[in-house]
């Protein structure tokens, strides 16, 4: 079985996003990067598959140089090899899952996985749209994956408004993880010296249309600090007359 | 400009964010001076479509097939893409719910559309559209103008909302579908509700949220007490998630869910600022919380400086007393 998945890198959750001189993108000066926190259940639904059944597993990136550290990051959880997109700065979902399309084209993929979305422009629109290029089927925001015997069907539960949806899919198709698939291993120091050995393929980016430009970006709205009412019960009564009469919310 | 707006259905029942979508399209297509439909698919659904007349859709199209009524994003991508190319759509609004996010992606592949997700406002720019959605959970705020002829919008939900119903009234039209075997390659079989009574977070009008100073599971109680009071749905922080407190679900905040109800009780809850990126937006928030320098007294409209233990089951007597529950 040949496994593909596609990894991100993004600034870690602690960031505070300042907005950079060019007014479109974030100030990186002083951020740290990491793996795409969602890409990590990808990674290890595809190493499972691979623990249980032998799989050859390969991560995909489409960045600058340093999206290397996460095809590593990931190689040294489990894995063979990487292929990294050489594109710098483009941000547009179209044309990245253009070029990933283009790239796992002829590769024979029995599943390509993504993290349900990147926490940092939160489109969560790459993994359905390299599966519709690809005339594949996806399920998306996935929190339990089943594969039949057969190796022709995956069976799996998604994440939908208060409550999960069963989808049945034909192989090969395309999976999107949401958090709860399963808990990521941590590297071994074994899986890290390992990693430092396994191919990683640079690659030009096949052309591709970019559909969407950003104009602007900037900070919401800071919200102002409101009242604190009290220090004990004795202000609640305080409280829910504030929101029934004057937030009239409740 | 002609809007094709996807209004979602399940169980043959408009989801309330359907009538927003249609409601921000008309708005849209107002700008424009353009035209706008709506498209309803499923099973047994042509005798909700009026429905759609009363948020200011003229026309609705209905997709009905036995093998519709449970989602197939296969399917219902089809379909939906059909209808854009036969309409002469130039814009394909959908909902950011779990079903409009899974659909958007790929239509906008198949009409080569350049797709705005999860916007917070849409608005003519020239001859396209200026879409502006959050990043980063809400970190920030980018303005996005879409370049290509086609356009795919998914709008986020309880922002766009309606006033009310008008007295509108929609022409319906069948819009068969075209559909063999390999366009169910992807295909629900079951739905099973896991939050039976209580409504989703990402839908809520209002959600009660707990922290890791609960101090356990057991102590959620009191929260779902509250919430039960108010109709509201219970949400989390990633602590009370990463120690197994509640299911991940329920986690509010970057890596959870981004949410912006009309009232967001935090108690016992510091505010990382992972969390507060994915509730920030809600329009009124109250902190509970006996520390007072918590950062997420920084964001909050109403605070209380104080034990959750003690203050918990007064506000929840209150809430009842004046919403007539008692």
């Amino acid at each position: 079985m040949k496994l593909f998945v596609c990894v991100n890198q993004v600034p870690d959750t602690e960031t505070k996003v300042k907005v950079g001189q060019d007014g479109k993108t974030i100030d990186r000066s002083e951020v740290n990067l990491i793996l795409n926190p969602y890409d990590e259940f990808a990674v290890e639904a595809a190493l499972q598959i691979k623990d249980k059944s032998g799989a050859e597993v390969t991560y995909v990136s489409v960045g600058g140089d340093s999206h290397k550290e996460v095809i590593r990051k990931a190689l040294a959880m489990g894995g063979d090899k990487g292929i990294l997109i050489k594109a710098e700065g483009i941000s547009d979902s179209s044309a990245i899952a253009s070029m990933i399309a283009a790239t796992l084209k002829d590769s024979g993929a029995d599943i390509i996985f993504f993290g349900k979305q990147s926490i940092d422009y939160d489109d969560a629109a790459v993994g359905i749209m390299v599966a519709e290029i690809l005339g594949l089927p996806s399920a998306s925001v996935v929190v339990k994956l089943d594969l039949d015997a057969s190796g022709k069907k995956v069976t799996c539960e998604r994440e939908i408004e208060g409550g999960r949806e069963t989808v049945e899919l034909t192989m090969p198709c395309v999976i999107t993880a949401q958090k709860g698939l399963n808990d990521p291993r941590y590297p071994s120091l074994k899986g890290i010296m390992a990693a430092k050995s396994k191919p990683v393929q640079d690659l030009a980016a096949p052309p591709a249309d970019v559909l969407t430009e950003v104009t602007a970006m900037r900070k919401p709205a800071a919200k102002q600090p409101g009242r604190v009412l009290g220090t004990d019960k004795s202000a609640v009564p305080e409280l829910v007359r504030l929101l029934h009469e004057e937030a009239k919310v409740i | 400009m002609k809007i094709l707006a996807f209004a979602e259905q399940r169980d043959g029942k408009f989801k309330k964010v359907a009538f927003e979508i249609a409601y921000a399209a008309r708005q849209l297509a107002d700008q424009f001076g353009g035209e706008c439909a709506a498209l309803v698919i499923g099973k047994n659904i042509r005798g909700i479509a009026a429905e759609l007349g009363g948020y200011g859709i003229t026309k609705v199209y209905t997709s009905e097939d036995e093998k519709l009524g449970l989602y197939s994003s296969t399917a219902y991508a089809r379909i939906i893409a059909d209808a854009a190319q036969t309409l002469a759509a130039d814009v394909v609004v959908l909902a950011a719910s779990a079903m409009g996010k899974d659909l958007a992606p790929r239509v906008a592949a198949k009409l080569k559309a350049g797709v705005a997700s999860d916007c917070i406002a849409v608005k003519k720019n020239g001859d396209s559209i200026l879409a502006t959605r959050p990043v980063y959970a809400g970190k920030a705020v980018i303005d996005l103008k879409i370049r290509s002829p086609k356009m795919v919008l998914t709008l986020r939900p309880n922002v766009f909302t309606p006033g009310g119903v008008n007295g509108g009234i929609a022409s319906i039209e069948d819009f068969p579908a075209k559909l063999s075997d390999s366009d169910f390659a992807s295909r629900v079989t079951g739905v099973s509700v896991t939050k039976a009574g209580r409504p989703d977070l990402t839908e809520a009008d209002i959600i009660v949220s707990g922290g890791r100073g609960l101090g356990g599971p057991e102590n959620f109680k009191m929260i779902e007490e509250c919430a039960d009071v108010l109709g509201a749905a219970v949400g989390a922080s990633r602590a009370v998630v990463d120690a197994g407190w509640r299911s991940h679900e329920d986690q509010v905040g970057q890596t959870g869910k981004t949410v912006s109800p009309s009232l967001y009780v935090a108690v016992a809850i510091s505010g990382a600022i992972q969390h507060l990126a994915g509730m920030s937006s809600s329009k009124f928030i109250v902190a509970i919380n006996k520390d007072k320098d918590a950062p997420i007294f920084q964001v909050a409209d109403y605070g209380i400086v104080g034990d959750a233990f003690e203050i918990m089951p007064e506000l929840t007597a209150q809430m009842k007393k004046t919403l007539g529950k008692e």
